[in-house]
C-alpha cells in the first residue's frame, strides 16, 4: 500500500488490510495469545504501570474514606449544585461502558468479523467502567450504607421505593447491564479458560483456570450449547446497549431543570455513550497491541473501523447539540433561551467551547484516510474525545444547576481536591483492573481467532 | 496427561451452583425475619425497672385512670412520666413501710427523679404526638396492648414503621367513641366498620395520602 494513495474500492481496502495478519495457524494463534498470560515473563513496564495505577487506586480509597468520615462537604457541591463531579463521572464512566456490549453483542449479531479481536478486552473495559461508574451513585450521598433503600425488598418500613423516579430506574438499568455484561463476558471466556487450563504448566494455574472453565472439553455438544447461549446472551444484551444510557438520560430529562428537560436527551446520550466507548477502546487497544506485539491481530482495519464508528456517532452527537440549542431558541421559553446564553457567554462558557472543539470540530479530521491510519493520531484523538465527552457531562450537570429559574437560586460550582482525587482515583482503579486483566486472562478471544483463521484461509481458496 | 480434577468434582460443582441459590435465598430470608424479630424490635420483652411498679395492680386491680399519672397525654406530644410526688399521693399512707418502695421514698426525700427505663423508644427522627392520636379516638391499648395485665410493662407492638403505616393507611378500624379511649377492655364491635367511617368524617381525619406523607411523621 503506497502512502497517500488510498484505494477507492472498499473491497480492495479489505483485502489490503485484513482482520488477521497472514500466516497464522490454529496453533500459532493460541500460542501467541496464551503466552502473554502463561509463559512470557511479566515485564518491567507492566510492574511500573500497575504500580502507578494501583497508587491512584489508593488515592481513591483515601478520598472515599475521607468522604465517609466527613461527609459530602469535602466536595465542591452545595445547594443549588447538589450534583457535581459524582454525577458527571458516573455518566461519563457508564457511557464508556457502552462500547463493549455494542462490539460484542450488536456487531456479533450483524456478523462483523472485525469485532473478533477487540471484543474481549472491550467487554472487560465495559465491566471495569461500569464498576467505576457504580462507585459514584453509591458514594454521592455520602451515606453508602443507606444505598439498599433503593432496592425493592419487603422492608420493615412498609414502603417500596418510588418507582416513578428515574433514579430507581437507574439502579435497575445499571445493575442489569452490569450483570448481563459480566455473564456475557464470562460465557465468552469459557473455551479460552479451558485452553489456558490445558496449556498451563503450574498446578495452581491449572486448578484456577480449570475451575473457571467449568469442565469445558470442547466437544461438539459443548460447542453447540455454547453457541446458542452466546447468541441468546447477545440478543439479550443488545437492547441493553440502548436502554442503559436512555435511562441515565432520564435522570436529567425527567427533571424540569432548564437544559435537562428535553426529549432529545435519550438518543443523543446513547450516541454519546457509544462515541466515548469507542474512544476508550481505541485508547486501550493502541498501547495494548504495541506492548504485546499484537499488530497482526488488532490490525489497521480494526483501528480504521473504530475511528469510523467514532466519526459517525460524533456526528449524531453534533446533531444532538445543534437541535438541543435550536429547540431551546425555537421554543421561546425564556429559561431555555437563557440557558443557551449561559452556555455561550456564562461563567462556564470556556467549558462549552472546549466541548465543541473536542467533540465536534477536531473529530472531523477522522474523515481523512491518512489520519485514520496514523496510530499516534488516533490515540491522540481518542483522548480528545474522552475529554470532550467528560466536558459534555460537566456542562450538562453544572451549567443547568447553577442557573436555575430564579436568580436567588443561582450558584457557582468548583471541584475541590477531593473531587479530583476521587475522579482520578477511579481512573487508577480502571487501569489497575485492565493491567490485571491483561496479565491473567486472554485479552483476545483465542477460540474466535481460531475460527477467523479457518474463515480467512477459506477466503483465500 | 493426568486429570486435574477428580471425578467427584463434577458433582461438587453442580451441587455448589445449585445450593448457592438456596443459601443466598435463605440468608436474605433470615435477615428479613431477624429485622422483624423481637431481637431487633424488643417486642414482648419486659424491662427491669428501678421500682417493681406493676401496671397490672394499679390499672387492673385498682382501676386508676391512665391520665392520673400520664397527665399530658391529651395535650402534648409525650404522655408524661409522673413525678415521685404522684406516687406519694397514695404511698405516703399506703404501703408506707414496704421495702420495695424504698427507692420511691428515697427519691422523694432527696428530691431526685427515679430513673425509669423507657420501654417504647421511637427513633429521634419520628415526631410522634400522643395528643393527636388520643384526641382523634385512638385508644391507649391499641398501641400499648393490655396494660392492665402487665406486671412489668413490655412493648406490645413492634414499633416498626410498617406497623405505623398500616394504621395510617386505614385508621378506621382503630377509632373508638371518645368515652372509650382510655378503656382497657375495648374491642371493636360488629358495627365497627360503620362507626369507623362515621368517626373518620366527624373527626375530620385526613386521607391516607396525607397521613402517609413523609413529612407527617418525619419533619
Amino acid at each position: 500500500m503506497s502512502a497517500g494513495q488510498p484505494p477507492i474500492d472498499s473491497s480492495e481496502i479489505r483485502r489490503l488490510t485484513p482482520v488477521l495478519g497472514p500466516g497464522y495457524t490454529f496453533g500459532s494463534v493460541t500460542d501467541k495469545i496464551s503466552s502473554i498470560v502463561l509463559t512470557r515473563p511479566t515485564s518491567f513496564g507492566w510492574y511500573m504501570g500497575f504500580l502507578i495505577a494501583f497508587g491512584l487506586t489508593g488515592l481513591m480509597t483515601v478520598a472515599i474514606g475521607w468522604l465517609f468520615t466527613k461527609g459530602t462537604g469535602i466536595w465542591g457541591i452545595n445547594i443549588p449544585i447538589g450534583w457535581g463531579f459524582a454525577i458527571v463521572n458516573f455518566v461519563w464512566w457508564i457511557g464508556i461502558g457502552h462500547a463493549g456490549t455494542l462490539i460484542s453483542a450488536i456487531l456479533f449479531l450483524l456478523n462483523q468479523k472485525w469485532r473478533t479481536s477487540i471484543n474481549r478486552f472491550a467487554e472487560a473495559m465495559t465491566l471495569f467502567a461500569v464498576a467505576c461508574a457504580g462507585i459514584f451513585p453509591l458514594i454521592h450521598t455520602g451515606r453508602p450504607w443507606m444505598a439498599f433503600y433503593m432496592f425493592p425488598y419487603p422492608s420493615t418500613m412498609g414502603l417500596w421505593p418510588q418507582f416513578r423516579s428515574p433514579l430507581i430506574w437507574d439502579v435497575f438499568a445499571v445493575s442489569t447491564y452490569g450483570t448481563v455484561s459480566l455473564i456475557f463476558w464470562f460465557v465468552g471466556l469459557i473455551p479460552d479458560l479451558a485452553t489456558l487450563r490445558d496449556h498451563a504448566v503450574k498446578r495452581p494455574a491449572q486448578i484456577i483456570y480449570g475451575m473457571l472453565s467449568m469442565g469445558w472439553r470442547g466437544s461438539a455438544r459443548h460447542w453447540h450449547r455454547y453457541q446458542s447461549a452466546y447468541l441468546l446472551l447477545a440478543g439479550l444484551a443488545t437492547p441493553l446497549v440502548l436502554s442503559v444510557h436512555t435511562v441515565v438520560s432520564f435522570d436529567f430529562a425527567i427533571a424540569i431543570v432548564p437544559g435537562w428537560h428535553t426529549t432529545i436527551f435519550p438518543p443523543y446520550f446513547v450516541a454519546g455513550a457509544i462515541y466515548s466507548g469507542f474512544a476508550m477502546v481505541l485508547t486501550i487497544a493502541i498501547p495494548l497491541r504495541k506492548a504485546y506485539g499484537l499488530e497482526d491481530f488488532i490490525t489497521m482495519r480494526h483501528l480504521d473501523n473504530m475511528a469510523k464508528v467514532m466519526l459517525a456517532t460524533g456526528l449524531i452527537v453534533a446533531y444532538g447539540y445543534f437541535f438541543e440549542m435550536f429547540l431551546s431558541l425555537y421554543s421561546g421559553n425564556k429559561f431555555d433561551v437563557f440557558l443557551v446564553e449561559q452556555r455561550l457567554h456564562g461563567p462556564y462558557a470556556p467549558f462549552y467551547y472546549a466541548l465543541i472543539l473536542c467533540n465536534i470540530l477536531m473529530p472531523q479530521m477522522l474523515w481523512s484516510y491518512r489520519l485514520r491510519h496514523n496510530v499516534a493520531f488516533l490515540f491522540f484523538m481518542s483522548i480528545v474525545v474522552n475529554v470532550g465527552m467528560w466536558l459534555e457531562r460537566f456542562v450538562i450537570v453544572v451549567i443547568s444547576l447553577t442557573r436555575d429559574f430564579v436568580p436567588s437560586a443561582w450558584g457557582r460550582y468548583w471541584p475541590t481536591f477531593w473531587d479530583w482525587a476521587t475522579f482520578i482515583g477511579t481512573i487508577g482503579m480502571f487501569v489497575t483492573l485492565l493491567f490485571l486483566f491483561v496479565r491473567v486472562l486472554p485479552a483476545i478471544s483465542i477460540a474466535e481467532m481460531r475460527e477467523l483463521v479457518a474463515e480467512t484461509s477459506e477466503d483465500k481458496k | 496427561m493426568a486429570q486435574i480434577f477428580h471425578r467427584s468434582t463434577n458433582f461438587i460443582a453442580r451441587f455448589s451452583v445449585f445450593s448457592f441459590i438456596f443459601i443466598m435465598g435463605f440468608a436474605v430470608l433470615a435477615v428479613l425475619q431477624a429485622a422483624r424479630s423481637p431481637y431487633m424490635t424488643r417486642q414482648n420483652i419486659t424491662r427491669e425497672q428501678p421500682v417493681q411498679f406493676s401496671h397490672k395492680h394499679h390499672v387492673g386491680d385498682d382501676g386508676i385512670d391512665c391520665r392520673y399519672c400520664h397527665t399530658s397525654v391529651e395535650i402534648s406530644a409525650v404522655a408524661g412520666i409522673p413525678p415521685t410526688k404522684t406516687c406519694m399521693n397514695c404511698h405516703s399512707v399506703l404501703f408506707s413501710n414496704a421495702g420495695y418502695l424504698d427507692p420511691v421514698r428515697e427519691s422523694y426525700r432527696t428530691d431526685t427523679s427515679i430513673e425509669w427505663v423507657k420501654v417504647h423508644r421511637l427513633a429521634d427522627f419520628v415526631y410522634f404526638n400522643h395528643s393527636i392520636h388520643v384526641n382523634k379516638g385512638v385508644g391507649c391499648t391499641t398501641c400499648h396492648g393490655p396494660i392492665d395485665q402487665m406486671p412489668l410493662v413490655f412493648q406490645a407492638s413492634t414499633l416498626l414503621m410498617q406497623w405505623c403505616v398500616d394504621c395510617h393507611r386505614n385508621p378506621a378500624p382503630n377509632l373508638r367513641s371518645m368515652d372509650k379511649v382510655f378503656a382497657m377492655d375495648w374491642k371493636p364491635g360488629a358495627d365497627q366498620e360503620e362507626l369507623g367511617e362515621k368517626f373518620m368524617k366527624e373527626r375530620k381525619i385526613r386521607t391516607a395520602a396525607e397521613l402517609t406523607s413523609c413529612s407527617t411523621c418525619h419533619r
